[in-house]
């Protein structure tokens, strides 16, 4: 066969080492593989550096052991035998936010647990990502109308895939985290979040009319906050 | 129940009295008599309420303040305590506590019951009646700068709540030593911690490795169930919603406590055939829930990801298999209907009833094996046993019920005491065991597994040969309901966590004016300081992990 068809296979005729041989041959094939035999005598490829990376970040995630809601459950189902999380790269639950890729937000945010969770959040490092488990998530699902509920997580933080049902499937949750690997090893989802706090850094931007209006208007000695989220400033 | 097994000595020495009797012992104290579907309701003034309540306890031996439900009316506030024994469930009693409209303030019952302390600060928080004496008034679900209450009739849930900033300080960056003690550590533990169960905050105070002071901070998943079951028909949009107080597989539990108070509210008849479904249902669940709480229990003491929880996981992904093949779904039923259930056994039924046989066939096997990986593991009785102690009296004056109450010798499940359904035509036993300790818990549960074990075979060998031309599953419901007007109810069942009860008021309306949840985990769960403080922390976490709360019923 000609090496033109294949390209990463070059010419090993002059580098075949005792090793590589006793490898290929069998009497220690412990580390073949179809993906070593295409590549031949060369375990080189070439790449875009980013592309690389983003592989490597889609493909081993950890996720935030997180629950709030009824979600949790399936999502422990999800993690658990049967339908093994695992299996795709992703499903090792971290305690803490900070060894932690992804969040899995399981289940209802209400005013109480919505500054709660933006902590958590902000204490991932970067680059990390957020899927929305279920209903409540997108809009606050059968809870919507309390007085108390969030209407979406993405009113508290950026939200990468959003999973619906009430409560999805484990099947459905599976099939979100392939899809959220899949835009990041494609480099659609946007790695980094610059956050509110973090424009300071860029203070030196020049103000235009409506920013400093908007500006103007905060009354720094007595800031407010507000529990409907959407409506903050 | 066993017919061939003397009846539980408790009812037999229980004196029941009648209104009158009760009326006779109030004396003076009452001002007004009330008629509810469930009690005999006395009315009484707001300064007397710990007199009413001591002599009911004392002299009249109600010793379980069940809930404790407040509301508003148009003249005036209310509160009502829902008083039952321990020994007999069937007798109630309520003590209905008119407040002022313009300054509502009424007496705690906190002195009499311990219980009523969180009941009293959610009625404060979410209807904004005040308590005198109360030791520690604050509201409880909802943040501490949270301005009205949402309950009340004048509440506007659309005006924006602006607080200032500097009044909602974050609690994480406070001192992290109490200020009177500096030789004692602060410690918050959640609301964002794996061994919580959700999203609760306990703020304890560390003195060494003992913990001096444990508070629990809940309402983080407050989803206003209240509020949202006041606005929905009782016919059907009520229903989804109880799947979703106690999540962890316990739905059909929770609907039959709505089935249960609306039936009885609007004088349904349930189809026997429909009510072995429930049964058979209802005891499924049970298992998966306590499938969840033996694993995640094992996850709290071990640390351990993998064998306990998985095996725990293994079960109840059978359990939730056959309660998807009956429902359609696998953690949010939404199966019963007033009058019965929605939708028959699946066809073919030989093929349901061989899958659920395997599936209890199977389970002593699992069983065994559980006890060989727990409770008979020496690191975890080393960890659990005279750990956690929580006294029967202790207990009783907080309103513990379920594995929690049973897990200290008390002897109290409704299924039995207040029978519903199927289960008094069934053969099985109340589990109690008398160790107080974190231990007797967990065993509680797994042997209630086997019970539920019981009920199900039972209930497979009854619908199997249920005559064909006799399988009614619902009786004929209007499709409107209106109860008469101001009918008042309060209905409980025996749910995975405990007596989980359900206080509705009519208006002659299709909606509930009030509709109360009384979740047994937000009582259980304000036990836990009685459990872990003086113990060491590690010892904490198991005492929580065998309460085993689930957060949307404490909060709802």
């Amino acid at each position: 066969m000609s090496s033109d068809n294949r390209p990463f296979v070059t010419d090993d005729s002059q580098v075949l080492t005792d090793t590589r041989d006793a490898r290929m041959t069998g009497e220690d094939n412990r580390f073949n593989s179809k993906l070593r035999e295409a590549f031949g005598s060369s375990p080189f490829i070439l790449t875009k550096f980013d592309k690389f990376m983003n592989w490597v970040r889609g493909s081993s995630m950890f996720m935030l052991q997180f629950g709030i809601a009824c979600c949790s459950i399936e999502m422990m189902h999800t993690y658990a035998v049967k339908h093994d999380l695992d299996r795709f790269g992703a499903g090792v639950p971290r305690a803490s936010p900070r060894q932690a890729d992804v969040i899995i937000v399981p289940g209802t945010i209400v005013s109480k647990f919505a500054p709660r969770m933006k902590r958590v959040y902000d204490q991932m490092p970067e680059p990390k990502f957020v899927i929305g488990m279920g209903s409540c998530t997108i809009s606050g699902g059968p809870f919507q109308e309390g007085y108390n509920v969030i209407k979406g997580a993405e009113e508290v933080i950026p939200v990468d895939i959003h999973v619906p049902g009430c409560p999805p499937r484990p099947e459905a949750l599976v099939y979100g985290v392939a899809k959220l690997q899949e835009r990041i090893a494609n480099g659609e989802s946007s790695p980094v979040t610059v956050k509110p706090y973090e424009l300071e850094q860029f203070g030196d931007l020049s103000r235009d009319e409506i920013v400093q209006q908007l500006a103007d208007d905060i009354d720094e000695e007595d800031l407010v906050m507000r529990y409907n989220w959407a409506d903050s400033p | 129940m066993s017919l061939e097994e003397p009846e539980p000595d408790a009812p037999a020495t229980v004196e029941e009295q009648s209104a009158d009797e009760l009326a006779e012992l109030l004396g003076d104290h009452v001002i007004g008599r009330e008629e509810h579907l469930n009690a005999p309701g006395y009315v009484v003034r707001p300064d007397e309420v710990q007199a009413v309540l001591s002599t009911l306890k004392e002299d009249a031996g109600y010793d379980h303040l069940s809930c404790v439900t407040a509301q508003e009316y148009e003249d005036r506030y209310e509160s009502i305590y829902h008083l039952k024994k321990y020994d007999d469930p069937t007798q109630e009693v309520s003590v209905v506590v008119p407040a002022d409209r313009e300054n509502p303030v009424s007496q705690s019952g906190e002195a009499v019951f311990r219980t009523a302390d969180w009941h009293e600060r959610e009625a404060y928080d979410l209807v904004g009646i005040e308590y005198d004496d109360h030791p520690d008034l604050r509201r409880i679900l909802l943040p501490e700068t949270w301005q009205g209450h949402p309950l009340a009739e004048d509440y506007e849930q659309d005006r924006p709540q602006v607080v200032p900033l500097r009044e909602h300080a974050n609690p994480l960056q406070e001192d992290h030593r109490s200020e009177q003690d500096t030789d004692t550590m602060y410690l918050n533990i959640g609301p964002h911690h794996p061994a919580t169960h959700g999203v609760l905050h306990l703020k304890t105070v560390l003195d060494g490795e003992q913990v001096a002071d444990v508070e629990s901070d809940i309402g983080y998943l407050h989803r206003c169930e209240e509020q949202i079951c006041q606005n929905g028909t009782y016919r059907h949009q009520i229903m989804p919603y109880p799947d979703r107080w106690d999540y962890i597989s316990a739905g059909l539990l929770n609907e039959w406590a709505y089935a249960r108070a609306a039936e009885d509210m609007a004088d349904i008849d349930v189809p026997e055939y429909a009510q072995v479904i429930r049964t058979m249902g209802a005891e499924l669940c049970r298992i998966a829930a306590h499938m969840l709480a033996v694993g995640t229990f094992a996850l709290d003491v071990y640390g351990d990801f993998t064998a306990i929880f998985m095996y725990a996981i293994r079960d109840r992904e059978k359990a939730q298999n056959i309660l998807e093949d009956l429902t359609g779904q696998r953690l949010m039923f939404n199966y019963f209907r007033l009058g019965g259930v929605v939708w028959d056994l699946p066809e073919p039924r030989e093929e349901f009833f061989e899958k659920t046989r395997d599936f209890l066939e199977d389970l002593p096997e699992a069983l065994e094996e559980y006890h060989d990986l727990i409770s008979s593991n020496e690191i975890l009785q080393m960890r659990t046993i005279d750990t956690g102690v929580l006294p029967p009296e202790v207990a009783k004056s907080y309103g513990a019920t379920g594995p929690v109450a049973r897990g200290s010798g008390v002897d109290y499940d409704l299924r039995r005491d207040d029978p519903y359904g199927y289960y008094d035509e069934l053969d099985w036993d109340v589990v109690t065991e008398d160790g107080c300790d974190n231990y007797s818990r967990l065993l509680v549960r797994l042997r209630e597994v086997e019970e539920s074990a019981k009920i199900i075979e039972q209930c497979i060998d009854l619908l199997e040969d249920w005559p064909e031309e006799d399988r009614t599953i619902q009786a004929n419901v209007p499709r409107t309901l209106k109860p008469d007007d101001d009918t008042e109810i309060y209905r409980a069942v025996e749910g995975a966590k405990g007596e989980l009860g359900i206080y509705m008021r009519s208006d002659g309306t299709d909606k509930p004016a009030r509709f109360k949840i009384r979740s047994p985990c937000f009582s259980n769960l304000q036990t836990l300081p009685e459990m872990a403080e003086g113990e060491y922390v590690p010892d904490l976490i198991a005492a929580l992990g065998s309460l085993d709360i689930v957060l949307g019923e404490v909060d709802r």
